[in-house]
């Protein structure tokens, strides 16, 4: 049952094959099972039992709210939630209660989702890997899977785990690993320049980031303005297309979501791709590309041209200057974003009193990790007076030139462009520690933070399993507001691509041996 | 068949990223191994560009320190990989604040939706008296004090000339290792 899509789950509990409390228990046995994952960073077992028992009655009364009601549900701990500690994985926040839920979150709970718990992320949703958090990083569930312990063939696994697993991608991995370990059925990240879409593709689940403009931002802990985008996690396309019709649409809390009306859609259950045209962006095959994900994205263009669809080969001729260019934009606004961050009204405050600016100034450097703070610093350099024009200008100018270049792309009669998500599968955790946040960011967000520069939609696809057996995703990107296109064409292609279900007993034996031993990985 | 050429684009920024991997981390000013990144690292830097003065200005601007020689060189390099930037030809290109800049933004009408909340909002600071923020006693202590309640007085100037930053054990060292 847990392994179920959010759609047959929901038809289980409309025809009473199970109930949502026992649905909520179950959630919450295996979110305990799996502790050491550290995806939870908040598990809110007495809340998530007194709405499954709402729902509960709902449904006895035959008044069901939707096809969200008694799903369990986790959120980003980047979210705010009422009454529920909010945290962005930094010390600045620790203890933070906030007292109103994000609109997105309100938007759930409206629908009868069941919140099962806050998941773990890089402090302020700043990373890549789902490393650089205070409550330590995430574990990729696919760590533990049959599918990569066979093609690892090792057999003394217990002795080498602790050195061979794998990171889950971030920022959102927490997120990731939730959904694809069968914890929750559909869970939020946010994504500023691939936080959600990574994690995805290296946990083997759907990873959509909507339009820019299309759902509402009120209540998400702000990183970049005007690139966040709260992000859905799902185990398959339909799913993503459910959660999305109930989260988008108009806030009048954030004036930066549109005003056009949003009709949540179904998929088409027959998909005739053969009108479509899929566009392959050129400059996407870059030097750093793996052999096995270059392989797999040759085979799905294939697997289109096959199937009667157009797949033309594009250009994004500025591709190569986006990342830089994400790279001044974010940090600029990561310098204004935090500057609320004093230690006056929430959050850490120092112990440090001298004065008002001493407090300040302790309270940031007790409550931000060295990332964090160097994104700060990083971002007050480029908007100091004299490097405004030289960097920060320059960087809007060539986002424009990047913006354009998928305007350009899509009015040559484009419907889709499909990428990597990622340049290759996961890593293990050892690996990716070796390079700092910022050199991981540049290389994992390579091929996702345009679509955040120009605004527009893109999923990630679970697509094949490496030669190790992880996860490889596939990047969709579409035109602005034109989801229903997007997802019909990610539909269509998860069908064909038959991604594996993640084979978990091993983990769960593996948790089992640990628990024997009485090993608290994280207490 | 779908055969993917590479693209030589993306090489300017991926060889800096790569090249990373030959350099140490410490100090950063050993010369690199790479011949392909020496070339880059010319170009782009052609002087050192972190001035103690700078970073000093920059501490006091976004109230975090540098803490370390790390910290400085993470500046450093960020402002190096930012550099490539100035490869690409934007004359004539206005600056994209938005992706949403052909649409009207949204205005709500200017009624009082919701408040009353102000017990829920203080239980979040960790120092309040009555209905009040407390800031450490000092002699900015009534701007900052009425920071949520009391606008009026904005007129306060909150940036004095010297802001009193923590010293840093490290501060004196990683300013000699400068000179």
């Amino acid at each position: 049952m847990l392994r179920a899509a959010l759609r047959e789950v929901s038809t289980a509990l409309k025809e009473g094959r199970v109930s949502p409390t026992e649905l909520c228990q179950r959630c919450l046995s295996l979110i305990k099972t799996t502790k050491f994952l550290n995806a939870y960073i908040t598990v809110t077992e007495d809340t998530a039992l007194r709405q499954a028992e709402e729902s509960e009655k709902r449904y006895r009364r035959g008044q069901s709210l939707g096809d969200l009601d008694g799903i369990p549900v986790a959120v980003k701990d980047n979210f705010s939630t009422a009454g529920i500690e909010t945290t962005c994985a930094s010390n600045m926040l620790k203890g933070y209660i906030p007292p109103y839920n994000a609109t997105v979150v309100q938007k759930l709970l409206d629908q009868g989702a069941v919140l099962i718990g806050k998941t773990n992320l890089d402090e302020f949703a700043m990373g890549s890997g789902s490393t650089d958090g205070i409550f330590g990083p995430v574990r990729n569930p696919w760590s533990y899977s049959r599918q990569y312990k066979e093609k690892c063939g090792q057999n003394s696994r217990l002795e080498n785990e602790d050195s061979s697993w794998l990171i889950a991608g971030g920022s959102s991995g927490g997120s990731a690993a939730a959904v694809s370990s069968f914890t929750c059925f559909a869970a939020l990240g946010s994504d500023t320049g691939g936080s959600t879409r990574n994690p995805a593709a290296h946990c083997g689940v759907v990873g959509l980031k909507p339009t820019y403009g299309l759902v509402s931002r009120h209540g998400l802990i702000p990183l970049v303005n005007s690139m966040d985008v709260p992000g859905i996690l799902t185990r398959c396309v339909d799913d993503a297309a459910t959660v999305l019709g109930v989260l988008a649409g108009h806030d009048p809390k954030d004036s930066t979501t549109v005003q056009d009306p949003f009709n949540p859609f179904e998929l088409p259950s027959v998909i005739d791709v053969s009108k479509f045209c899929i566009g392959i962006p050129k400059e996407y095959h870059i030097p750093g590309l793996s052999s096995e994900t270059l392989a797999v994205w040759s085979k799905a263009a294939d697997l289109f041209e096959n199937a009667g669809a157009r797949v033309i080969e594009v250009s994004l001729p500025h591709t190569c200057y986006s990342i830089v260019c994400y790279h001044v934009l974010c940090t600029a606004e990561v310098a204004s974003n935090m500057a609320r961050f004093d230690g006056l009204e929430y959050g850490h405050r120092s112990n440090i009193d001298k004065s008002t600016e001493s407090m300040y100034a302790a309270t940031r450097r007790e409550g931000f990790n060295d990332v964090v703070r160097g994104r700060i610093l990083s971002g007050n350099y480029f908007l100091l007076k004299q490097n405004y024009e030289k960097y920060f200008i320059k960087a809007q100018k060539v986002r424009r030139l990047i913006a354009n270049d998928f305007v350009n792309v899509f009015n040559s009669g484009v419907d889709v462009l499909l990428t990597p998500t990622t340049l290759r599968d996961a890593v293990p955790y050892v690996e990716f520690i070796k390079e700092d946040n910022r050199t991981r960011s540049a290389q994992d967000d390579i091929f996702t933070q345009a679509a955040n520069m120009s605004g527009l939609p893109a999923v990630s696809i679970p697509t094949a399993l490496s030669e190790k057996g992880l996860p490889i995703g596939l990047q969709f990107v579409g035109h602005a507001f034109q989801e229903l296109q997007l997802l019909t064409v990610a539909k269509w292609f998860e069908k064909q691509a038959k991604f594996p279900i993640l084979q978990l007993q091993e983990m769960l034996d593996h948790a089992d041996a640990l628990s024997h031993q009485k090993i608290s990985l994280f207490s | 068949m779908w055969a993917l050429r590479n693209s030589g684009c993306l090489c300017a920024a991926w060889s800096w990223g790569r090249s990373r991997l030959a350099r140490g981390t410490a100090g950063g000013r050993q010369t690199d191994q790479n011949p392909e990144w020496q070339l880059e690292e010319q170009k782009l830097l052609p002087q050192k560009k972190v001035t103690m003065e700078l970073l000093d200005h920059l501490e006091r601007l976004a109230l975090v320190d540098f803490r370390n020689w790390e910290g400085v060189e993470r500046l450093e390099k960020a402002i190096q990989f930012a550099d490539q930037l100035h490869e690409v030809n934007t004359e004539g290109i206005e600056p994209m604040d938005s992706v949403l800049e052909d649409r009207c933004l949204y205005l709500r009408e200017d009624n009082i939706t919701e408040g009353n909340c102000t017990k829920e909002l203080l239980q979040n600071a960790s120092q309040t008296a009555d209905e009040y923020f407390e800031s450490p006693p000092d002699s900015l202590q009534k701007a900052a004090f009425c920071k949520l309640r009391c606008s009026f007085f904005a007129g306060e100037n909150l940036v004095t000339g010297n802001i009193p930053l923590p010293k840093l054990e490290e501060h004196e060292s990683f300013l000699q290792d400068s000179n």
